[in-house]
């Protein structure tokens, strides 16, 4: 299957984004903002479907909608990003802005369907260029504010007190959360985004290992469902958004049945 | 809180705490009180009960220099004022119960002293320096709450404190792994450091906090209710761990409390916050059916039995709080 110029670049795609959404999503679900990621992607949505009315790339328009929704959801703070009804809120009004736009486009089914499901054979080469430099500068941020992270994650109070600017970390993690979910929403598509976002991070979380090895270990793990998702898709010829799901609930309940009967 | 009186601008009185020893740690402290006709209450000591005896011989050891002041000190809330005008002085390695009713401003003072936030008038400093923000110096135990990453081992959870306010990858070195070893054996914790903390209890859990404040080594300790949802003899247990710990490293203690009684006998002084007033000095000065009915400005009774103190308000308590009569409840 190697052979196949969009399988090579899909491989790479995955490599570049499930690399990002790994350790990207470990904090997302320590944080306990799974749900705000979820909306995110939905504001990208709205952007994608913008984009292409204006004739731009949906990445674009996925990435800058998810973006200006992080940043703002990050300064209003514990207002909207820990508020399941708010977030949902603004996850249903860019949905319904999303259908809005996809009716005013022409060639609107198959777009609706790339960008909520995914259509990462599709990615182009250039498309990838795009990746790497969205995943280098992910996983850079990322790199620098791990360690402020963690503490603000795990002992808020105490952070603040030692000086660690909360608000800050907070804009600027829920803003490398709408660049990697733009980059998932290229494989996995919107409305998937959870399937690489969180699954793998929430298995790996369970394990039980030191930060540093959870955030390894979050790639890893995305890595291997997105591959695998991509190798069952060409031996079945189901898509590969259906098997990165099933393989990430898969995981995680294997984790927990193997936890159970060990304890 | 503040009470419906006008404040009345000489009240700050000092309640000077004469030591047994002799050598003075001297403790001004705002105790005056807006009472009609008595002025400022001279609060005396009474005599000696061996809790009091504890305190001041260990207050010998010390030395005098101040290690947290306050001058006319005013902290809001939301816009409230929660304390007014307070002025004291604690000496460095002295060990002081917080106590107060609910929202009598002992979560606002310490949120005051870390620098998070700004007085409404007035100046405090810690070691002689203004309070601010990220003071290394200062360790802070918050209130215990939810846990998150309940997960981790006790390890992983006490590391993630160290430098924690630095940027880049939680990569602690040879040097931060010594440092975080160091501090689980100060709380002899190093048997749930490879324990799930979520597996862990209260007290247990209770431990890693406090080995995380004592981190970066400080000098002086804020501890938010440290002993809340512990029972009691864990409480006692708590409290003497970090008496320990405090006089081996000359740390000054600030430990909020809702009962005195835990605390009784290892405290140097106690600091007692109503109605928008402070009152600090010894156990001997400040529980007292006098002082505290003054700084409440409603009959207060202070009730010794069996060793232990019991604050009770007549009336039911309308001007205490629930809480604010310490054990009390154990004996209802």
């Amino acid at each position: 299957m190697l052979d196949y110029d969009f399988m090579r670049t899909a491989f790479l795609a995955a490599l570049l984004v499930a690399l990002v959404c790994g350790p990207v999503g470990w904090f997302l679900v320590l944080r306990g903002q799974t749900f705000a990621s979820h909306a995110l992607s939905h504001v990208g949505f709205a952007g994608a479907t913008g984009a292409l009315m204006l004739g731009l790339s949906p990445l674009t328009g996925l990435a800058g909608g998810a973006l200006a929704a992080g940043v703002l959801m990050g300064l209003a703070g514990d207002r909207v990003a820990g508020r399941d009804v708010m977030i949902g809120l603004v996850l249903s009004v860019a949905m319904g802005v999303g259908a809005l736009f996809l009716h005013l486009l022409t060639r609107s089914a198959s777009a609706a369907t790339a960008l909520l499901f995914g259509d990462i054979l599709g990615i182009s080469p250039g498309m990838l260029g795009w990746l790497a430099l969205l995943s280098a500068g992910c996983l850079l941020g990322l790199g620098i504010m791990a360690r402020p992270l963690l503490f603000a994650t795990l002992q808020p109070e105490m952070a603040e007190a030692k000086g660690v600017p909360l608000q800050l970390l907070d804009v600027l993690f829920l803003a490398l959360v709408a660049i990697a979910t733009a980059e998932c929403a290229q494989i996995t598509g919107v409305l998937l985004v959870f399937t690489l976002m969180v699954a793998p991070a929430a298995t790996v979380l369970r394990l039980g290992l030191s930060p540093l090895a959870g955030l390894g270990a979050a790639a890893g793990l995305a890595l291997a469902e997105a591959w695998g998702g991509l190798i069952l898709s060409w031996y079945t010829d189901c898509p590969t958004s259906f098997w990165i799901a099933l393989l990430g609930g898969a995981g995680f309940l294997l984790v927990g049945l193997v936890q159970r009967f060990r304890a | 809180m503040m009470s419906g009186r006008p404040l009345s601008p000489d009240i700050s009185a000092e309640c000077a705490s004469e030591h047994a020893s002799g050598q003075s740690a001297h403790v001004p402290a705002s105790c005056g009180f807006p009472h009609a006709g008595s002025g400022s209450v001279q609060v005396s000591g009474l005599a000696s009960t061996p809790a009091s005896e504890a305190a001041a011989s260990g207050a010998t050891a010390r030395s005098a220099s101040q290690s947290i002041s306050l001058q006319d000190v005013t902290l809001a809330r939301g816009g409230r004022v929660v304390l007014s005008q307070i002025s004291l002085a604690i000496p460095q390695g002295s060990f002081v119960g917080v106590l107060g009713a609910n929202g009598a401003g002992k979560t606002t003072l310490f949120h005051a002293l870390l620098g998070l936030e700004p007085a409404v008038q007035g100046s405090m400093q810690i070691n002689a320096q203004p309070v601010r923000r990220g003071h290394r110096s200062v360790g802070y135990m918050p209130q215990m709450r939810k846990l998150i990453g309940g997960q981790f081992t006790g390890w992983s959870m006490v590391a993630s404190a160290l430098h924690g306010q630095r940027w880049g990858l939680p990569w602690y070195g040879r040097a931060g792994r010594a440092a975080v070893d160091a501090a689980l054996a100060a709380v002899d914790a190093q048997d749930l450091a490879q324990r799930p903390v979520a597996a862990l209890s209260g007290g247990e859990r209770q431990r890693l906090l406090l080995a995380q404040t004592l981190l970066d080594d400080p000098s002086v300790l804020l501890l938010d209710e440290p002993l809340a949802s512990l029972d009691p003899a864990r409480m006692r247990e708590t409290v003497e761990r970090i008496h320990t710990l405090a006089r081996a490293r000359n740390m000054t203690v600030l430990m909020s409390a809702h009962d005195i009684n835990p605390l009784l006998g290892l405290m140097d002084h106690v600091l007692y916050l109503a109605r928008g007033k402070a009152l600090l000095g010894t156990v001997d000065e400040v529980i007292t059916t006098k002082a505290l009915t003054a700084l409440y400005g409603a009959p207060v009774d202070v009730v010794r039995a069996g060793g232990r103190v019991f604050v009770v308000a007549e009336g039911g308590g309308s001007a205490l709080q629930e809480h604010d009569c310490g054990g009390c409840g154990a004996h209802a």
